[in-house]
Order: structure tokens, then sequence, then C-alpha cells
């Protein structure tokens, strides 16, 4: 075999791998308008994320339904992942029972809002029997009752570029899901679990439920929602602490 | 034994992966390693079997990087090798036993074939055991059965999904461990080479 370089063949190379580059730069754009590149798409690790997150939003674009389960499968003694928080603007709240309590809901939106516990109790409510999982391995079943998020967002009317719902937490925790997950029927504003109040160690007064992502995405204490067009802004630009700790953005495996 | 270019690229394209897996698995593992049967686990729970590994937390952020990037990787190098073994005959030709068992040898190793323990191992590692495996790890993912939630439910639940990933990936693991003591026992370098080079030097050792 000549090993030879001709100029036919360098030409061949170059053309090619200039469309090869090209071609990979135009699929990356598609990705992006259609939202399937994660925040952390960087590095060698991104490459398995944007192709795990974009084969789940393809895949689940029907608004697929998390697995609902029976009220004899809840479980009787629900793991508790981290304490409610000691800091005293939280300690104040939960001594008054919340009734101070306001979630504001800014950002891209028409209307900004702050919501109270009673506002949040006066939308239409849902109740669902899920499962939750911890990346660890453990998971649990229970009820989770709440406002969906997306009659949350209804009243405060987010922007048509909106891409980003932002959750800041009391226990100085962010994270941040897409519009899909937004507005997808399950995910909720939750205040009740297994029939009760959310208790304190479960997220008291309110947290998010996202059954088809993974526990730690199910953020707790919630003081604060922020809708955006990007995660640049916010924190180190990486959508969410967990990203930020090493842990993918999305966790819907 | 020769090797065509495309089966020794995805040999150790696969190779790489399954090492990731298995490293990442394990970080993965050691952040809870108590295996349950049906959807739900936890401390507050007992357990289907305590692995003997300390529980150490902290791993399982690169772990899942790690471990998803390489399943993509395994998967799609599966994907090309599975279709071009089709297309090549190389299944039909390498590694499906003759009609008659007896006709082929049956654990001796000639220099240009597999015998037919070789051969049912081969396929049934490629065929049943990396299927199921991928299988049972999306029995895992929340998104996923949302879609597919019989995906879950025709394991038994969630924990025991995890639990059945397990005990294949220990499958897995003893089938690495067979087969890199079978290449060794067989002449490692004169085998490794093979899988590289092509295995014009094996057929010369071979003589």
């Amino acid at each position: 075999m000549s090993t030879r370089i001709t100029r036919r063949r360098l030409i061949t190379t170059a053309v090619t791998a200039a469309a090869g580059v090209s071609g990979v730069g135009v699929v990356a754009s598609i990705a992006n308008r259609y939202g399937l590149i994660p925040p952390d798409h960087q590095g060698l690790y991104g490459v398995g994320e944007t192709l795990t997150y974009a084969a789940q939003r393809v895949l689940t674009s029907g608004h697929s339904l998390a697995r609902e389960f029976d009220r004899s499968q809840i479980s009787s003694a629900p793991p508790v992942n981290g304490e409610a928080p000691e800091k005293a603007s939280y300690q104040r709240q939960l001594a008054g029972g919340f009734s101070e309590w306001r979630l504001p809901i800014d950002g891209l939106v028409a209307r900004p809002a702050s919501l109270s516990l009673a506002d949040l109790r006066a939308l239409p409510s849902r109740s669902q029997i899920t499962l939750q999982a911890c990346e660890e391995g453990w998971s649990f079943i229970a009820e989770w009752t709440g406002a969906q998020l997306s009659s949350v967002l209804e009243l405060v009317g987010p922007a048509p570029h909106a891409r980003y719902v932002f959750f800041f937490c009391y226990d100085d925790w962010f994270e941040s899901i897409d519009m899909a997950d937004a507005v997808h029927p399950q995910t909720l504003i939750a205040y009740g679990m297994n029939g009760q109040n959310l208790p304190p160690n479960h997220g008291a007064p309110a947290r998010l439920k996202l059954p088809r992502q993974l526990g730690y995405k199910n953020v707790k204490y919630l003081s604060r929602i922020t809708v955006t067009d990007s995660v640049a802004d916010v924190g180190e630009g990486l959508g969410g602490g967990a990203p930020e700790a090493g842990y993918s953005w999305y966790a819907g495996i | 034994m020769r090797h065509s270019l495309l089966v020794r690229i995805t040999h150790w394209l696969t190779a790489l992966s399954v090492a990731g897996l298995l490293v990442s698995g394990v970080a993965i593992l050691i952040a809870h390693p108590r295996l349950y049967w049906g959807e739900t686990g936890s401390l507050e729970t007992t357990s289907l079997i305590d692995l003997p590994l300390t529980l150490t937390l902290g791993h399982s952020g690169w772990g899942r990087y790690l471990h998803f990037l390489s399943a993509w990787l395994c998967v799609l190098t599966g994907l090309i090798y599975v279709l071009s073994g089709l297309v090549t005959k190389h299944f039909r030709r390498d590694l499906l036993p003759a009609r008659s068992p007896l006709a082929g040898p049956l654990l001796s190793s000639p220099a240009d074939s597999y015998n037919v323990v070789q051969r049912v191992t081969y396929l049934c590692v490629v065929f049943l055991l990396f299927p199921f495996i991928v299988v049972t790890g999306l029995a895992m993912s929340p998104a996923v059965t949302s879609v597919t939630p019989w995906l879950a439910t025709m394991f038994g639940g969630h924990q025991s999904a995890r639990t059945i990933h397990f005990f294949a990936a220990s499958a897995v693991t003893l089938f690495v461990i067979g087969h890199v003591t079978m290449v060794a026992a067989a002449g490692f370098a004169v085998r490794v080479m093979a899988m590289i080079t092509g295995g014009r030097a094996a057929a010369q050792e071979h003589v």
C-alpha cells in the first residue's frame, strides 16, 4: 500500500473533516433550539450527559407520566435525608407555622407574584403516590399533595422565550429545571405528604416534586422561584447546586 | 484467529467501556451497598443482601457521569458490532456452533477458530447478557419508566431491577476474568497482539 499523500487525498480528507465539523455544528445548533443540550454539556462527561438528556427528552416528549402507586404501597418509614435548616430565618418561619412565609415568583414573567401557603392551597390541588429514588440507591413511596407548577406559572405568565425555572431554598441550595418539566402535570409545589402538612425534615413548608427525576432534584424548603432564559447568570452558570457539586443537572436516570 | 478491523476496534472500545462501567458501578454502589427486592428499600427497611462493603459517600457524582458516558459508548459500539456482524456474517461464520456440536471441537482451541464453549459463551454475552444489563439499568430510570412502566414492573420493581442489575454486572465481571484467564492460558501476548494487529503474528506462532 502506498503511503504517499497525494494532493487529491489531502483535499478529500480536508473537505470531509470540514463537513464533519460543520455537521456537528449544525446538529448542535438544532439540538439547542429544541432544548436537547443540558447546562452541564462541557467536557467528556458532557457528551454522555447530552446524549442522555436529548434521548430522554425525545422519549418523554409526550408528557409521559411517572409511575403512580397504590395507597397500600406507601412506605411506612420514609427516610429523612438531611435535617431542616438551622438558620434563624427558617426557624422563625417554622415556629410561626409559616404564616409569614411567602414564595416570590419573579424573573421573566409578566406578573411577578408572592404567594402565601393559603394562596398555594387555593390553587387546584393534585395528589400523587410516587416513588422517590435517590442517586445513592435507596427509594421510598409517598403521597404528595400540592399545586401544579404549571398553575403557578399561569398566574405569573412566563415570557415566551423562558427556558428554565430556578428554585431557591432556605438551606441555600438551588436547582433549575427546563420548561418541559416545569409544565409537566406531575410537577408540584408540594405542601402535603401522606395526608399531613409537609414535615420540616421533608421540606416544609413547600418543596418541588418532580417524579420523573431523582430525589436530589426534588428540592426542599422553597424560598423563591425565578424564571430565566439562561443558566449563565445564576451561581457558576451550571444550572444548580448539584452540577456545581459534581452531580449531573438532569437526573432522569 | 484473524480478527477483522471492525472486530478489533469494537473489541477495544467495548473493553474500555466495560472498564468504565465496572469502576463507576462500584463508585455508585458504595454509596448504598445494600440490595432490596420490590419497589422500595432504605436504611429504614430490611435488606435482601448487605454487601460487605463500607458505605462511602461522595463518589456517585463522577461515578454516575462516568457510568452513563461508558454506557453510551458500550451501547453504540455494541450496535455497530452487532449490525456489522450480521451484515458480514461474522456471527454465522465464526460464532454460531456447527449444526452438530460434535462436528466441531468442544474444548480444544484451534488457532484459526473458536471451540463450541467459546462460541456459546460469546453469543450469550453479546445477545443475552449485554441487552439484559442495559434493560435492567433503564428499568431504574424514572423518566424511562414513565414511558415504559412495564420495564420496572416486569423485574418486580425499582429495587429488584437494581439488585438484578448488580448480579448481571457480577456475571460480566466473571466473564471478563474468565476471558482474560483463557487468553493468558492460550498465550497472552500472541492473543492480545492478534486483537490489535489482526492476527498475522498469531497465525505464524501457531503453525
